[in-house]
């Protein structure tokens, strides 16, 4: 599976919720499937896509929050598995790509190459739901699933280590960070109103 | 085993010589900034803050596995229009430090950071001491606005003042928690 179709096959899913992404090659890849203002590509600090997740979902219980990790960004905060199970939010889903390489600086294999489980890991955790999706329906059926159950789930796929041919996003920043800052508000607003 | 019992744990953290009333006075003044999120983790001199947030309803603790993620979790929660702050000890700012750089400043996020000034005058643990003469001078080389807090008089309005400045210039900014404050040995 391409994580390319993996993302398309998922965009409707994505449509009026709040979606944190790592750098690199799914910024790039679901920036060009279609930016949303209520996107947010975090282009460093690797590692805290799921903690700037935890943080917008404990903060918007009414609204779903989406985070769309990597194995290796994942494996450089293992302990944030422990801290989303401690508060389970039901408003979080947290989708992992895992292409068991370090794409976009060269290639080089992560641990999950060599047999570390991030689903298992994910379990022993606590996450109350973990499921494994390596198939372009099973993903979008459990990620469909996920956001209908309420229940902070983790969903790790396996994709092929293929990226885009750019990273290049017409995207500033800053221009992210306020736009996103801005559609959450709206989206309080509108739940206000 | 006696710390299973939450009783048991309520005797170790009240018989421990930390300043409860200078922390009561530090927690006030926080929720007169209107923060609702907390992250932390455990250090001694913290033990009343975090139980107060722990026992407030309308306070939501995050304990963290490592103080990297509570920059996340802040970042988020400002994101999503709420106030947070985050409870470290220096040793916890120092872990943290990547994430500060290339979230906090990257992205002009505000942080409003309480560290224990630990290993600095009167430390009688060794192993404190090597992080107490780093806090000051990292926190300078990062930039970072820091207010001393080692007088009760001044709590309220220093932490009011922190957190004004780190909405209005999108930064963090640090207060640092003397032994004065929170130590009664």
């Amino acid at each position: 599976m391409l994580r390319f179709d993996a993302l398309q096959a998922i965009y409707p899913e994505l449509e009026n919720r709040i979606v944190v992404t790592i750098m690199g090659a799914v910024a790039a890849e679901l920036y060009t499937i279609g930016h949303r203002p209520s996107f947010f590509y975090l282009e460093h600090a690797m590692g805290l896509a799921s903690s700037m997740g935890l943080g917008i979902a404990l903060s918007m219980p009414q609204h779903k929050v989406i985070v769309i990790d990597g194995d290796g960004s994942l494996l450089m905060n293992l302990g944030t598995l422990s801290t989303m199970a401690r508060y389970k939010p039901g408003n979080l889903l947290h989708i992992v790509f895992d292409n068991e390489s370090l794409l976009s600086v060269g290639g080089f294999p992560t641990a999950t190459a060599t047999g570390t489980d991030l689903a298992g890991i994910a379990r022993a955790s606590g996450v109350p739901s973990v499921m494994e999706a390596d198939t372009l329906e099973s993903l979008a059926r459990s990620a469909h699933d996920a956001l209908a159950s309420n229940t902070l789930t983790t969903i790790v796929s396996k994709v092929e280590a293929i990226g885009p041919k750019t990273f290049h996003m017409d995207l500033p920043l800053l221009e992210n960070r306020f736009q996103f800052k801005r559609a959450l508000e709206a989206m309080k607003k509108q739940n206000e109103g | 085993m006696f710390w299973h019992d939450p009783l048991d744990l309520h005797y170790l953290v009240d018989h421990m010589p930390v300043s409860a009333t200078n922390s009561r006075l530090i927690y006030d003044a926080l929720k007169a900034c209107d923060i609702q999120i907390m992250s932390a983790l455990p250090e001694t001199w913290l033990v009343h803050l975090i139980r107060m947030a722990d026992e407030d309803p309308d306070m939501t603790l995050v304990r963290l596995a490592k103080e990297e993620e509570g920059i996340g979790i802040s970042a988020g929660a400002h994101l999503a229009g709420v106030n947070s702050a985050l409870l470290m000890q220096n040793h916890g700012f120092l872990a943290a430090i990547n994430p500060i750089v290339s979230l906090a400043f990257l992205y002009k996020i505000p942080l409003l950071m309480l560290i224990s000034y630990r290993g600095h005058f009167g430390e009688k643990d060794p192993w404190q001491t090597q992080g107490g003469s780093m806090t000051e001078p990292i926190l300078r080389a990062m930039n970072i606005h820091t207010w001393h807090l080692n007088n009760a008089g001044d709590i309220q309005r220093r932490i009011k003042d922190a957190q004004t400045l780190a909405q209005a210039s999108l930064h963090p900014v640090a207060v640092l928690l003397h032994r004065e404050l929170m130590w009664e040995d």
